[in-house]
């Protein structure tokens, strides 16, 4: 063989590996120190808005595996964030459980409210299981409002800022690193749970659940599993967010969150955790460019003119991502990549 | 027995505006197989269009409804062929979504427009009172109930006498015999998102009268997809029933047990757990199609 071009593969393993050449594993080192050096030179403005780009990309993995991958889907995925935010603030502010414990019961009993709320999911699909987690939005968050004397209600409830051992998560730099650990764990998890067995599942139920059935698939059970993965990831990513903040407030969960996590995984392009991220990343910076612009536009037009242009360009994109470029980001990416691989000698099929 | 029956009456006026609503949905749903979470922002856009004519212009009642039809019908015609028809064809998902941005683009117009303020008019629709024996009927929930049913029996009119109505039906039925005896299936994707847009403005005018133009009138929409699910997403006569069981039913489930609950604002939630019960036990609702898949 002597020499030879491209990426070869020599082993099974090597083949599957996720990073398998010396410039994957280069640039992920590039990346990692990049993002771990970030508080040294960046402001605190933006590290806050790397560190919600960071939360909502938690969410955005949990929401892809569940429909994304699995195919059902899901716009009540800010509720399912809300149970595990709100049961971690509980276990913190009432019952004095330290953070790094509360935070994986949170996001158990948010893999859990998924498991109650999927169970329609085993009888029904598409416009019906969108009703039914709707439902299980609205009904969660009225169910907070009820729970006063736990939750706070609309009132919310403060909770202590987060320590691990004896280090306090004071600072937004601190923060900061938690929530980007969590991140690439959560990043790490997403693209192999869906090259396991469950994650072939998965994609067989997607594509097509009665042959998924027919084939020997526990429909029940694996539309079950990824309601919980999908709402463990949720319940991270919501209670990150209420400690962030040190409170836990309904309004931290509005409806309209859940159908910017669907749109950001539109953007991104379903099925595919690159694309998670590319749409998680893409929707909040568009985001903050608004907040940017808002403030100018209300001057100079109507003082309602920043709110009405948040609704408008979110829904505008999202239509014209379905229109255009259906398949998100993700693919776009890919289909570039391809090219310059190609290049000079590409050509039209 | 008073409080219940006033209580089973305004719920009954109410669940026929419901259902007006609904049947723009199903309407859709019928003849291009799209999912209209949109719906409730068409009673959004007609509250606020009722406020528009009847305060601003100050047209009487029947010019506001005729110019508000009219904005419907070019609202309809524009959203169905810039947005809907591209999308012929697509995933389920991505006619959901569309219809998801949809809703956020036409909230954000509303914003805009009318800066997502309190508009109320409810002082100028006509008053009629009626008296049954110990209960006094709303005025408000009267004109509702008479212009609901009156624009029901015009829809039922229309599908079933006129040539486009019949085209509907038949699309409804089977879209490729329509297409081989020539009917073109987007003018009947057009006519049915302009049906359902006119629903949906003449509810929001109706509703606006009764509590006032706002924001949270697009959360109607959000009960007529309970009732849509509650009488079966594809029957027209289901919408109806279910629209007025829901109605007297949330109606009196909020008279009786809201003073019992801290928190209030139990019809705000009473549809979602109707929806919850009904996926769960019935998805395919009280006179839906159950639908037998192959592969």
């Amino acid at each position: 063989m002597g020499s030879h071009f491209g990426a070869v593969q020599e082993s099974y393993a090597q083949d599957l590996a996720i990073f398998r050449t010396k410039l994957h594993w280069g640039a992920l080192f590039a990346f990692l120190l990049f993002l771990f050096t970030c508080p040294l030179f960046f402001s605190d403005r933006m590290l806050t808005i790397m560190t919600m780009i960071g939360i909502a990309v938690i969410s955005v993995h949990g929401l892809n595996i569940l429909t994304g991958y699995c195919g059902q889907i899901s716009i009540g995925h800010a509720g399912f964030m809300a149970v595990g935010g709100y049961a971690s603030a509980i276990l913190c502010a009432k019952l004095g459980f330290p953070f790094w414990i509360a935070l994986p019961c949170g996001a158990l009993t948010a893999g859990i409210a998924g498991l109650i709320f999927g169970l329609p999911s085993l009888k029904i699909k598409g416009f019906y299981l969108i009703m039914a987690t709707i439902a299980a939005q609205f009904i969660i968050i009225w169910t907070i409002i009820q729970l006063r004397s736990i939750t706070g209600g609309p009132d919310g409830l403060s909770v202590p800022k987060p320590a691990i051992g004896s280090i306090v998560l004071s600072s937004k730099a601190n923060y900061f690193y938690l929530v980007m650990a969590f991140t690439c764990l959560a990043t790490l998890l997403a693209k192999n749970i869906v090259r396991t067995r469950t994650g072939r599942a998965f994609i067989a139920i997607r594509d097509n659940d009665l042959a998924a059935e027919v084939m020997g698939i526990s429909l029940w059970s694996y539309k079950l599993q990824a309601f919980f993965i999908g709402c463990v990831y949720a319940g991270v990513a919501g209670s990150l967010l209420i400690h962030y903040y040190s409170f836990a407030s309904i309004d931290q969960f509005p409806f309209m969150d859940s159908v910017w996590y669907l749109g950001m995984l539109i953007v991104g392009g379903m099925g595919s955790t690159t694309g998670a991220i590319m749409g998680a990343v893409a929707l909040r910076l568009l985001d903050e460019l608004i907040t940017m612009v808002g403030p100018i536009l209300s001057a100079a037009v109507a003082p309602q003119a920043a709110a009405s242009l948040a609704l408008i360009s979110h829904g505008l994109i999202i239509i014209i991502f379905l229109i255009f470029e259906p398949r998100g980001l993700h693919h776009r990416w890919e289909m570039i990549k391809a090219y310059f691989r190609l290049w000079p000698f590409s050509h039209e099929e | 027995m008073t409080f219940f029956l006033q209580l089973v009456v305004t719920g009954f006026a109410l669940g026929m505006i419901y259902a007006l609503i609904a049947l723009g949905f199903v309407i859709i749903l019928k003849c291009s197989e799209a999912f209209n979470i949109a719906q409730g922002h068409f009673v959004l856009i007609g509250g606020y269009l009722g406020y528009t004519f009847l305060v601003t212009f100050g047209l009487p009642i029947w010019g506001t409804l005729l110019m508000a039809i009219l904005t419907a019908i070019i609202m309809g015609l524009l959203i169905e062929r810039l947005i809907l028809r591209p999308l012929v064809g697509q995933p389920v998902l991505a006619v959901i979504m569309v219809t998801i941005a949809l809703a956020t683009v036409l909230g954000g117009l509303a914003t805009l427009i009318w800066g997502a303020e309190y508009k109320a008019y409810h002082g100028l629709l006509p008053t009629i009172n009626l008296q049954i024996g110990s209960i006094s009927v709303p005025s408000e929930s009267l004109i509702g109930l008479i212009v609901s049913i009156v624009t029901v029996a015009i829809l039922m009119l229309f599908l079933r006498y006129t040539k486009i109505g019949l085209a509907m039906r038949a699309t409804a039925e089977d879209l490729q015999v329509v297409q081989s005896v020539g009917i073109k299936a987007t003018t009947v994707y057009a006519v049915s998102w302009v049906i359902a847009s006119i629903v949906g403005v003449i509810g929001g005018i109706l509703l606006g009268g009764v509590s006032g133009a706002n924001m949270e009138l697009a959360e109607i929409g959000l009960k007529a997809f309970a009732v849509v699910l509650l009488g079966g997403v594809n029957s027209i006569g289901g919408a109806i029933v279910a629209g007025i069981i829901l109605g007297m039913l949330e109606n009196v489930a909020a008279g009786y047990l809201d003073p019992l609950l801290p928190g209030g604002g139990l019809a705000k939630v009473f549809p979602f757990i109707v929806m919850i019960i009904v996926l769960i036990f019935r998805p395919y609702g009280l006179f839906g199609l159950v639908r037998i898949e192959r592969i």
